[in-house]
């Protein structure tokens, strides 16, 4: 089966006065349609970076990026911000919900642009939240939700216009040990439902939950291993975190 | 995205810093308010004007002795005489394009009814007086020709010297009073006509035959006329015209040489209206200088509370851009809300305007006169202050990299 992601030797290079930091040094990656890859590495080997491009927030120095067959790597902004609202999900590590707006207003925003209609965005944002386990919170705004209630709202937020990717960046690094659980049940079943998964994490037991486990160090990717994804919570129990 | 959506999130946003927006939009709600008030202002004191040439008489043109140099008193008996009453006869009969001429003498006197006394004009004219000035009787008739030719002791009131005399709504016609004790009949009482453009009330006045004046109430200069002729053209655009002529036959009859100035003044009533003008013009330009300094700070505001909003929402945009805004819908939303913030401001300050006019107007007693396309441009140029300044706020946001906005702490 075409890879729904194909980066072919992609470099992110960032150039500060003379200095060049050499994010991403010749990374090539594909993840086929249906997968759940989990990123990890030391802080500053160029996760995020990754992430970026794949999410289309960024463009490479070099190298080509292919999504679902189209290369996307010299697209303009417009171009770029319309393949993420019609491809790709995002759920941050600190949600990124607008304040003082409700759940629902929070999870209709992409469908705004989009352009879909009114009636018809309240009743997909519903459904993305029921889907999530939201039903009753669509008026509540992110102030009057827990850590994990505002994630999975964000969560909704990326389902919504049925993307092709969840690009997930630490999406449990703001959380406990038992919303974690809850949001990562969350992001099996989508992703037993179908929809591509990539998350960057630091924790092995987040991870354990992907079939495949890329490593980066210093910009490259260290190790890419695939295995029999742990059910969620299997990994040994761990301490509650702060 | 639709417009209606892009001004939703506008109104939103700025609904959550009411008193902010409203601080922001003071700057256009009183220049706004000051353009609706200045332009009321400008109306009402033309309507005013207008009023009061109606009052006046039409065409009308206001002849007086001495030069413009040693300026006479309007209608008074103070300045050096040169007009004669033969000058008179020649603009009645040889000048055309002269409908009618009246002279006009005027004094103050005491007059006496029979229970009150009240100190007022007494003025020696012609019947064609009446007609020159469109001043129709209420109760009784003008004196006629024959009362001039006799000398009659008649005499014609103003309503408020019959207010005065008899009681706000008496009809003194067929009564006597007396006219520096002199006894006169009441033939006439002449229609309210209020007050002139310089705030003299026309209704206080009594009329008299101009022989009678001349010789019970004057005395000696008796070959020229001790006061002015008013002279009515036989229409408005025969006016400029007439003026020449009377001026040109004035200075034959005088033996005026071609360099010597006029022994007389000839006031046309649109140099009494222009003069007039001049006092509103001055708070017309006040208001001018204000609305346009306040329409300028306010923009100036708008850009920066633009820039404020632009900085503490970066993470907002950032957010909006990763779920698939263009950058076009990230500057139309913060271009349509400076715009949505200098609009609802426009529409304070006419509300403003339009309640500071309305003090204005009652004040100065003038109507209230308001021009919808004036409070139309004035909403236009609000938002022309907004779309303006908030075009640079507006395109900076929209040119924000998505990864650092979203990375804004
Ligand atoms: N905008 C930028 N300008 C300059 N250098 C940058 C920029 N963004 C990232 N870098 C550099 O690129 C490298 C990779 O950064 P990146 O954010 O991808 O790391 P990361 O793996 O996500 O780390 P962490 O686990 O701490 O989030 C780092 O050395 C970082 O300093
Ligand atoms: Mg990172």
């Amino acid at each position: 089966m075409e890879p729904l992601i194909v980066l072919d030797r992609v470099t992110r290079i960032y150039r500060m006065g003379d200095v060049e930091v050499r994010a991403l040094d010749d990374v090539s990656l594909s993840v086929e349609v249906g997968g759940f890859v989990a990123i990890m590495g030391a802080s500053g080997s160029g996760k995020s970076t990754l992430m970026n491009l794949i999410g289309c927030l960024d463009r490479p120095t070099s190298g080509r990026y292919l999504l679902e067959g189209q290369e996307v790597s010299r697209l303009g902004r417009d171009a770029l911000a319309e393949i993420r609202n019609r491809m790709l999900g995002f759920v941050f590590q600190s949600f990124n919900l607008l304040t003082r707006t409700s759940a629902v207003e929070n999870v209709e925003l992409p469908l705004i642009y989009a352009g879909v209609p009114a009636a018809e965005r309240r009743r997909r944002a519903a459904e993305a939240l029921r889907r999530v386990g939201l039903d009753g919170r669509l008026d509540h705004h992110p102030s009057q939700l827990s850590g994990g209630q505002q994630q999975r709202v964000a969560i909704a937020r990326a389902l919504v216009t049925q993307p092709r990717v969840i690009l997930a960046d630490e999406p449990t690094g703001n959380l406990d040990s038992r919303t974690s659980v809850e949001v990562m049940a969350l992001l099996t079943d989508l992703n037993a439902a179908g929809l591509t998964v990539v998350l960057v994490t630091h924790e092995p037991d987040i991870a354990a939950c992907a079939g495949r486990v890329v490593r980066m160090q210093d910009g490259r990717i260290h190790s890419d291993e695939r295995r029999a994804a742990a059910a969620v919570g299997a990994a040994a129990p761990r301490e509650a975190r702060p | 995205m639709s417009l209606w959506e892009t001004v939703r999130i506008a109104v939103r946003a700025l609904s959550r810093n009411t008193l902010r927006s409203f601080l922001t939009a003071l700057g256009i709600i009183i220049g706004v308010g000051a353009v609706i008030a200045m332009v009321a202002i400008g109306e009402g004191a033309k309507a005013r004007v207008e009023e009061a040439f109606a009052s006046m008489g039409t065409n009308l043109l206001v002849l007086m002795p001495g030069s413009s140099a040693s300026r006479g008193v309007f209608g008074g008996s103070g300045s050096l005489p040169t007009l004669t009453w033969a000058d008179l006869k020649a603009i009645q009969e040889e000048v055309t394009d002269v409908r009618q001429a009246a002279p006009y003498l005027r004094t103050t006197a005491q007059v006496v009814s029979e229970e009150q006394n009240w100190t007022t004009s007494v003025c020696g004219t012609t019947p064609e007086y009446f007609d020159i000035r469109s001043w129709p009787m209420s109760s009784g008739a003008a004196f006629t020709s024959s009362d001039v030719d006799t000398g009659a002791k008649v005499a014609v009131l103003g309503r408020t010297v019959v207010d005065k005399l008899y009681g706000p709504n008496a009809d003194p016609v067929g009564q006597a009073v007396r006219i520096k004790n002199m006894p006169f009949q009441v033939v006439g009482v002449m229609v309210r006509k209020g007050q002139s453009p310089t705030g003299q009330d026309y209704d206080d006045a009594v009329l008299i035959p101009v022989s009678t004046y001349r010789a019970k109430i004057q005395g000696g200069l008796q070959n020229y006329i001790a006061g002015s002729v008013f002279v009515s053209a036989v229409s408005s655009d025969a006016t400029a015209r007439t003026e020449r002529r009377v001026r040109a036959l004035l200075r034959d009859r005088h033996h005026l040489s071609p360099e010597a100035e006029d022994d007389f003044q000839i006031r046309n009533l649109t140099e009494i209206a222009s003069a007039q003008q001049e006092g509103t013009r001055t708070l017309t330009t006040l208001l001018a200088s204000i609305a346009a300094v306040s329409l300028l700070v306010g923009g100036i505001g708008i850009m920066n509370i633009m820039l404020v909003s632009v900085t503490e929402r970066t993470r907002e945009i950032g957010v909006r851009m990763a779920v698939g805004a263009k950058p076009r819908h990230i500057l139309a939303q913060f271009l349509v809300e400076a715009l949505s913030l200098s609009v609802l401001g426009g529409f304070a300050g006419v509300g403003l305007g339009l309640l500071a006019a309305n003090r204005l107007a009652a004040q100065f007693g003038w109507p209230m006169l308001m021009r919808a396309d004036i409070i139309l441009i004035a909403l236009g140029f609000s938002g022309l202050v907004g779309v303006g300044f908030g075009l640079y706020p507006a395109h900076r946001a929209s040119r924000l990299d998505p990864i650092e906005a979203l990375r804004y702490e």
